[in-house]
């Protein structure tokens, strides 16, 4: 992420930075604030200048090795550690330590008079004294403007401010300087003029009733740097920024597979289910099973050990768990077994960019393999459609980095021809399951189709999605003479195919009995007609054998006779 | 009434001796002279030796004279040049 502080060693000729230890700061600045050099932070009042610098100051201090001086012209060192306390920051140990000291630098414009010439030395001793006293390397000045409420003469000060900053380059030390933003300029006494190397700006802009914290490095002399507005949270963890623009393109591919949790659209989806660290659209009207078939996913991961993630923007997660367990799906033992983590919560609750931080902050901290955001139709209640397509874009790329898919549902509507969801986000994701009604015959049921997949052959037919109480059923439906039918039209259907079945069978059989008795018949008739031909060979045989007979007979006869005669003679 | 028993407990400070404070200091004696004879006590501080004494009385412009007592606290910044300001300052002479 951020670059080592070695690697500016290697090269003189880059400006060396000191790391802040805020998280993305670091990555947008490529290293950190210019080291041994002046960054003014400006921003209008509850911005979060102060705990940006303390911020600096503490990472400075416990993992850098670089104490710091705090020089506070507005709060006192006491009030400022219990204002710090709630970021896990203790300032005294701190003190104690001598990791970082706080000078409070009061200035009570009734008490002074001026008269004559003077310059301010004073601070600079006080400053020079402290920074020598425990070697700090930091300093912040917050918020160095409170010297023009107390002193009148600003050509002095002016001065004495330029002179300062050169001094405290000369010292080495990385400054933070505050200021409140003007009117027309950065900041109220026209400080950016004076500090030329880094200047940040920090706002808090409300946008429909929800606030949105920005960064923005408005320059930094010597160094690339991002340019972006960067959103940032302040947190119980301190500040994060999210960097938007890192992000790039070239994040590694899995072809490792993951079942959804439904067997019939798994064989949809070339056989095998999602790819691992994809991402899922799930789409369709109300009602249609969106949550079940992200709880049928949820469940399945959680089985096979994976981590997991549920983003619940509109149930609770009692509420899920409840739900999922009418469709025999038991969230519950996960829960406990510590795989799944619920995190529930209103969309209008945070601005968007701070659903994003708190999704990834969660992410990097629970290491999930699957997470799941249901549904993210209802952010774009507290954002533009661009708005969540790019926080959608960030969030994909983010959890494609990290190898984790992802499942989002979305609501679409009916009316809407094209089936393009609200967010717009069907062309940023690798699977879009749509789910969507098909009303007949009286009834609704629900058409399961896969829309694109990308890197595999899917399925292109519509399954009919069937929700039951052992779990989610796909079923194919039936594509009938009178087109595709569903429910209980497909109900019918599939009876009338069985009687008619029946029915065909029962012909058969009799048909073939027919044949056989037939076949019988004609074989009877073939014995008989045998028999008579054999009859009829006999008598034939009988008279030839006679005529024989006879004709021996009279031949004998006549021989006889003729004997006779000759004997008579 | 009291006013006889009051002394002026002042507290120059200076960084090294430079015009500016040499000059604060000279004034600041021929005030005190003049005015508070015999009722003040000025003790000069200077900076470079004592840098810790900075914070104490939240010095910031060099020369700063404080006026501890007698109360209000005040402080006079500068060469103490303008001699009605800092007779002001120092509860010598009412405000106009």
């Amino acid at each position: 992420m951020s670059l080592e502080p070695s690697e500016s060693n290697k090269m003189p000729h880059t400006l060396p930075k000191s790391i802040t230890g805020i998280r993305g700061l670091d990555e947008i600045t490529t290293g950190g604030l210019p080291a041994g050099r002046p960054t003014l932070i400006c921003g209008s009042a509850g911005s979060g200048k102060t705990v940006f610098s303390i911020e600096f100051l503490v990472h400075g201090a416990t993992q850098y090795n670089e104490p710091g001086v705090f020089v506070a012209f507005e709060e006192k060192a006491e009030e400022l550690a219990v204002n710090v306390a709630s970021l896990g920051f203790d300032l005294n140990q701190l003190q104690q330590d001598g990791q970082i000291r706080i000078d409070h630098v009061h200035i009570e414009r009734s008490e002074i008079e001026e008269t004559g010439e003077y310059n301010l030395e004073g601070l600079f001793i006080r400053l020079g004294y402290a920074i020598d006293s425990i070697g700090a390397k930091r300093v912040v000045l917050d918020t160095i403007e409170s010297l023009f409420a107390g002193l009148t003469n600003q050509a002095v000060l002016r001065s004495e401010l330029r002179r300062l900053f050169e001094w405290l380059k000369e010292k080495k030390v990385t400054t933070i300087i505050t200021g409140e933003k003007g009117e027309a300029s950065l900041t109220r006494q026209g400080l950016e003029e004076y500090v030329s190397d880094c200047v940040i700006l920090l706002d808090h802009r409300v946008e429909n009733k929800i606030s949105t914290r920005i960064l923005r490095i408005v320059k930094y002399r010597g160094s690339v740097h991002g340019t972006n507005e960067y959103p940032f949270l302040i947190d119980e963890e301190g500040i994060s920024v999210l960097p938007v623009t890192s992000l790039r393109l070239n994040h590694p591919v899995s072809s490792q597979r993951l079942s959804s949790g439904i067997p019939g659209l798994d064989k949809m989806l070339a056989g095998e289910g999602f790819y691992k660290a994809s991402s899922i659209l799930v789409s369709g009207t109300a009602g249609t099973g969106k949550t079940s078939i992200a709880g049928s996913f949820v469940d399945k991961a959680c089985k096979e050990g994976m981590r997991t993630i549920y983003f619940a923007f509109e149930e609770s997660p009692y509420q899920i768990v409840r739900n999922m367990l009418s469709i025999n799906i038991d969230l519950r033992s996960h829960l406990d077994n510590g795989l799944l983590q619920f995190s529930a919560s209103r969309p209008t609750l945070n601005g968007l960019e701070m659903h994003l931080l708190n999704i990834m902050k969660l992410v990097e901290k629970f290491k999930p393999q699957v997470i799941v955001l249901d549904p993210i139709s209802n952010l774009i209640t507290v954002g533009s459609t661009s708005e969540v397509k790019s926080l959608l874009t960030r969030l994909i790329d983010f959890l494609q980095n990290q190898q984790i898919t992802v499942m989002f549902t979305a609501l679409a509507l009916n009316d809407n021809k094209t089936e393009q969801t609200d967010e717009g986000v069907s062309s940023l994701v690798d699977v879009w399951i749509l789910v969507r009604d098909i009303e007949s015959n009286g009834e609704r049921n629900r058409g399961l189709y896969v829309m694109k997949s990308r890197g595999m052959k899917h399925s292109n037919q519509v399954r009919e999605f069937v929700i039951t109480d052992e779990g989610l059923k796909l079923v194919e439906v039936f594509l009938g003479p009178e087109g595709v039918l569903t429910g209980s039209a497909r109900v019918t259907q599939e009876l009338m195919e069985k009687t008619s079945e029946a029915i065909r069978d029962h012909a058969l059989s009799r048909k073939d009995r027919e044949i056989e008795r037939k076949r019988m018949a004609l074989e009877s008739k073939i014995s008989t007609l045998k028999e008579e031909f054999e009859s009829l060979q006999e008598e034939l045989n009988k008279s030839y054998i006679e005529d024989e007979l006879k004709k021996s007979i009279l031949e004998d006869n006549r021989k006889e006779l003729t004997r006779k005669r000759d004997n008579l003679h | 009434m009291e006013v006889k028993e009051e002394v002026w407990e002042l507290r120059l400070y200076v960084a090294g001796k430079t015009t500016r404070s040499v000059a604060a200091l000279a004034n600041l004696k021929k005030y005190c002279e003049e005015y508070l004879k015999d009722k003040y006590v000025i003790e000069v501080i200077d900076l470079l030796v004592h840098p810790q004494l900075a914070e104490g009385d939240q010095i910031l412009a060099i020369p700063t004279l404080v006026k501890k007592v007698p109360e209000p606290i005040r402080k006079i910044i500068g060469d103490l040049s303008n001699e009605e300001k800092v007779l002001v300052g120092l509860n010598i002479r009412p405000a106009k």
